[in-house]
């Protein structure tokens, strides 16, 4: 037995795109003299980027298999289409609303797998025909029309937030549920870290040195209590981001935990061999893209929640702010390798520099302009830094 | 001027403070075959590189001296340009394009506006093709019509149109069988008659021995000897030496103490035809069966259906129409996809590791524990991490892969670990039955021996081991028992004692004489 203590330094390649994050974060906050630090803003991140988010880890999985869903963007229209007819026309209940916009999701989702994977036509052209068909279904069922307002029940999904314990602080109210939530999320995390260090030298794996564990953390936690203390600040915690936390964490899962999660990996390192490998990549193909579907449809509920409203033009673009995510948090253009986490901080990057230049008065046409040299800047290093390494 | 065309004198390669080449010297008389000797990581690939410019000029130090003048090379174009062209292993044909445009691709024949000349480039197409023996192919095909070993020698008539002086031949029969592999040698050697001279890097030591004039070992980045034929001992057993430094008595580790015991793998009748084609038969009347703790052999030529058999039978992953009965541990099985045939204890290791075995940009701990994972490293779906990096150590340690650690990723590492690293995959799935395709193509002699081990280890703990491999003495040297394939049946069954290359041809030469009886 070897019970020489192997320790090794963090992989800062890991957290790279975290601390570009951070940065990009603070330059805004200098350039804008403090404006983006405001809680209001914190809130607006949050809530404009909850369905980027949404769609981003979705995207994640089709690009894992080396391919790319267009049309997602149309199916956030349809879904939220439908939703409004039915809140608005039919005068339904919200959940029946959410249930049918969920399903037409899972039918597109279903139609285009089935046509992938079953039937062999690439993606790129499955997907491009989704993308029409979606837009074009959306302009007949709302005909060119804005459908709304929405009931105050449903909004909530995309505007409200979680009951608040507000209390007088420094001038203004502090939300102790928010306040709750940070202790309970900093004691989680500091727990998860001690118990993956008390794993690693049970099975006598390497460990990191203790001060850079220490330091991870201690940024980790600023970080927390800065976004936790920002939200108490204002209205407490959305209810946008209970969802997006509850997806992310579910999609981290899967895609590193669960058989079905790192199969999507082997079909996108190598299709032949996970097929000789026992994967049934057909079917992976088949549920990655339903899945795409019915994430799209939440995307479409929480846009028209936020908005209040179903419009046609809805979505329009999405697929790319999604795409660009996945490949701005690393995946891997080829297929087979990138995170779930890092497709968020994909997000997070894209919504950061959309609100620090709104911010700072910078058009929407300039905004496009900075937006796709980041895109091209990070896949770039991101190519070159694979290169040397080979 | 001297008789040398190629002198490479002291030659130094770092990659980021490790010394790839270590003053390497290496002459090559005009006219001769020499080849290059080494195990992998050796150099030779690098050596090449140095040569043909893809490293180029000043970001080496030593001198190349190429017909008397020395070469500063910049990219591939400069050395091709003086008449140096290397042919990859890996071939760098356009499948889909037709062989004429494929032999000048990038050297286009062109007429006197810039516009490419189509009959000029079929007749000079044509005119290649005959020097290197495919005179009766139709240049309009597309390549991926033929076979690999017939793309080989596109690749050489596309070198031979650049107007070669020196041609570098990378593995060149890696891919090939035994006959394809000799035609290929005759064919150096008639371009040798023409004056060309050529460079051949190959780890089939028997090829070497057969087509070379001298032979260069290169070890750890250094230059051992040189031999020439008809000057010093010119044996495989000499070159062996000075590749691993030290006497390789026996290439193939002895198997001791295995008990031969019942009948568990049996496959009966076994009938297939072609995937795309429902009326062309490929596998007819197939009956086979492999004790616990034996090696048997599927020897054949290529295109025999020894792949194709071993892919039917592992899930039905060829072919269609399939018929049969597979026997496992004396239960009749069903296997209609991988799954199954993993989950009746089956397992194949494909030929071709790179195309059919490896997620190459995944990690080593990832690539072993895929298949085994939804049976033995999962719980209702989801991955028990923790005992996959045991398993995976465990393997590492066990079947020797070289690598830092068990989060390396697998296309970083030499063909003989990656290949170590696919047999730890289907180890890992606990198979009673193993079929090895091809299993120490294009790695070094001393990862090859280990691999032999890992088989007489498999053969101690009573599985029953099926050997695929196109070189027959590999075939002789680890099986037991070696059933000889002949275009998709069964030509004979031969013991131990009868197993010798000349036996093997002659099974596949009555074969043929008693199809052609037939019909």
């Amino acid at each position: 037995m070897n019970d020489k203590k192997k320790v090794v330094n963090l992989d800062m390649k890991q957290y790279g795109m975290f601390l570009a994050l951070i940065a990009i974060y603070v330059i805004f906050a200098i350039m804008t003299g403090g404006k983006n630090l405001s809680p209001a803003n914190i809130n607006n991140l949050i809530m404009q980027n909850g369905y980027v988010v949404i769609l981003a880890i979705g995207m994640l999985l089709c690009v894992l298999t080396g391919n790319v869903d267009l049309g997602v963007g149309s199916v956030v229209a349809l879904t939220g289409a439908a939703a409004g007819i039915i809140l608005v026309d039919y005068k339904m209940n919200m959940w029946v609303a959410i249930l049918v916009a969920i399903l037409i999701g899972l039918a597109v989702g279903m139609f285009a797998g089935f046509f992938i994977a079953y039937l062999g036509i690439p993606p790129f052209v499955v997907t491009l025909a989704t993308m029409l068909m979606g837009r074009g279904l959306t302009y007949t069922l709302l005909k060119a029309q804005t459908k709304g307002p929405l009931p105050d029940d449903y909004i909530y999904i995309g505007a409200g937030f979680l009951p608040t314990v507000k209390v007088n602080f420094a001038g203004g109210t502090l939300d102790l549920v928010c306040i709750i939530v940070a202790v309970i999320a900093s004691i989680a995390l500091v727990l998860a870290e001690m118990k993956s260090i008390a794993t690693k030298k049970k099975y006598n794996f390497a460990t990191n040195p203790m001060w850079q564990v220490a330091l991870k953390l201690a940024v980790m936690l600023v970080i927390i209590w800065f976004f936790f203390y920002k939200l108490a600040r204002y209205n407490g915690l959305p209810f946008v981001l209970v969802i997006m936390v509850v997806l992310i964490a579910l999609y981290a899962f899967i895609t590193s935990k669960t058989v079905s999660g790192r199969q999507i990996y082997a079909l996108g390192g190598n299709r032949k061999a996970a097929n000789l490998s026992g994967i049934d990549t057909n079917k992976v193909f088949f549920w990655v893209y339903t899945n795409m579907g019915i994430l799209s449809a939440v995307a479409g509920v929480v846009l028209t929640a936020r908005n209040a409203a179903s419009t046609p033009k809805a979505g329009d673009g999405f697929e790319m702010d999604a795409i660009a995510s996945c490949y701005i948090g690393g995946a891997a253009v080829a297929g087979g390798a990138g995170t779930i986490l890092g497709a968020v901080v994909g997000a997070f990057i894209m919504g950061i520099l959309n609100n620090g230049m709104s911010l700072y008065g910078w058009s929407t046409d300039i905004q496009k302009i900075v937006k796709g040299a980041v895109l091209l800047g990070a896949v770039t290093v991101d190519v070159m830094s694979k290169r040397k390494k080979g | 001027m001297s008789d040398y065309i190629l002198e490479m004198n002291h030659i130094i390669k770092e990659f980021s403070g490790v010394r790839a080449l270590d003053d390497v010297n290496l002459k090559v008389k005009r006219g001769e075959i020499h080849a290059l000797c080494g195990e992998n990581g050796a150099g030779k690939s690098t050596l090449m590189n140095v040569l043909s410019g893809v490293y180029p000029f000043g970001t080496y130090s030593g001198d190349v001296v190429y017909k008397g003048e020395t070469c500063k090379f910049h990219n591939l174009r400069d050395s091709e340009a003086k008449g140096i062209v290397i042919i990859h292993q890996e071939l760098a044909l356009s499948p889909l394009l037709s062989i004429a445009e494929n032999v000048f691709i990038g050297n286009e024949q062109l007429s006197a506006k810039g516009v490419i000349d189509w009959t000029k480039t079929r007749q000079r197409a044509q005119e290649m093709l005959a020097r290197v023996g495919l005179e009766h192919e139709d240049v309009n095909v597309p390549v991926n019509s033929l076979g690999v070993g017939k793309q080989q020698l596109i690749e050489i008539a596309k070198a031979m149109a650049k107007k070669v002086e020196l041609l570098i031949l990378d593995e060149p029969t890696a891919a090939l069988n035994d006959e394809e592999s000799k035609k290929l040698l005759d064919i150096m050697l008639e371009l040798k008659k023409q004056g060309i001279t050529c460079i051949i890097i190959s780890h089939k030591l028997n090829e070497i021995e057969y087509v070379s004039d001298a032979v260069t070992i290169i070890r750890d980045g250094k230059t051992i000897e040189t031999l020439v034929k008809g000057v010093d001992d010119y044996t495989e057993d000499r070159v062996i030496k000075g590749m691993v430094g030290r006497e390789m008595t026996n290439r193939y580790p002895v198997r001791e103490g295995v008990t031969i015991g019942d009948t568990i793998f049996e496959v009966k009748d076994w009938n297939v035809y072609h995937p795309d084609d429902e009326n062309r038969q490929v596998l007819k009347d197939i009956n086979i069966s492999v004790k616990a703790g034996e090696v048997v052999g599927l020897a054949g030529l290529m295109g025999a259906g020894r792949t194709e058999f071993a892919m039917s039978v592992f899930g039905h992953s060829y072919g269609q129409k399939i018929s049969g009965t597979v026997k496992i541990n004396g239960q009749e099985v069903h296997m209609h996809n991988v799954r199954d045939a993993i989950n009746s204890k089956l397992a194949y290791v494909s030929e071709d590791r790179k195309v059919y075995g490896l997620n190459l940009i995944g990690e080593i701990k990832e690539n072993m524990t895929i298949a085994a994972r939804p049976k033995f490293f999962s719980k209702h779906g989801v991955i028990n991490s923790n005992d996959e990096i045991v398993a995976a150590e465990e393997y590492k340690k066990r079947i020797n892969v070289k690598a830092n650690s068990i989060e390396q990723v697998v296309g970083s590492l030499s063909g003989g670990n990656q290949q170590k690293v696919v047999l730890a995959k289907w180890m890992l799935t606990q198979p009673d039955v193993l079929i090895l395709d091809e299993p120490t193509r294009g790695i070094d002699v001393g990862a090859k021996y280990e691999i032999y081990c890992v088989i007489n280890d498999l053969a101690k703990a009573g599985k029953a081991v099926i050997v695929i491999s196109s070189e027959m003495p590999e075939i002789i040297g680890t099986c037991d028992r070696t059933y000889v394939l002949n275009e998709g049946r069964i030509a004979g069954e031969l013991s131990k004692d009868e197993l010798t290359q000349e036996q093997i041809m002659q099974c596949i030469m009555a074969h043929n004489r008693k199809d052609d009886g037939n019909e």
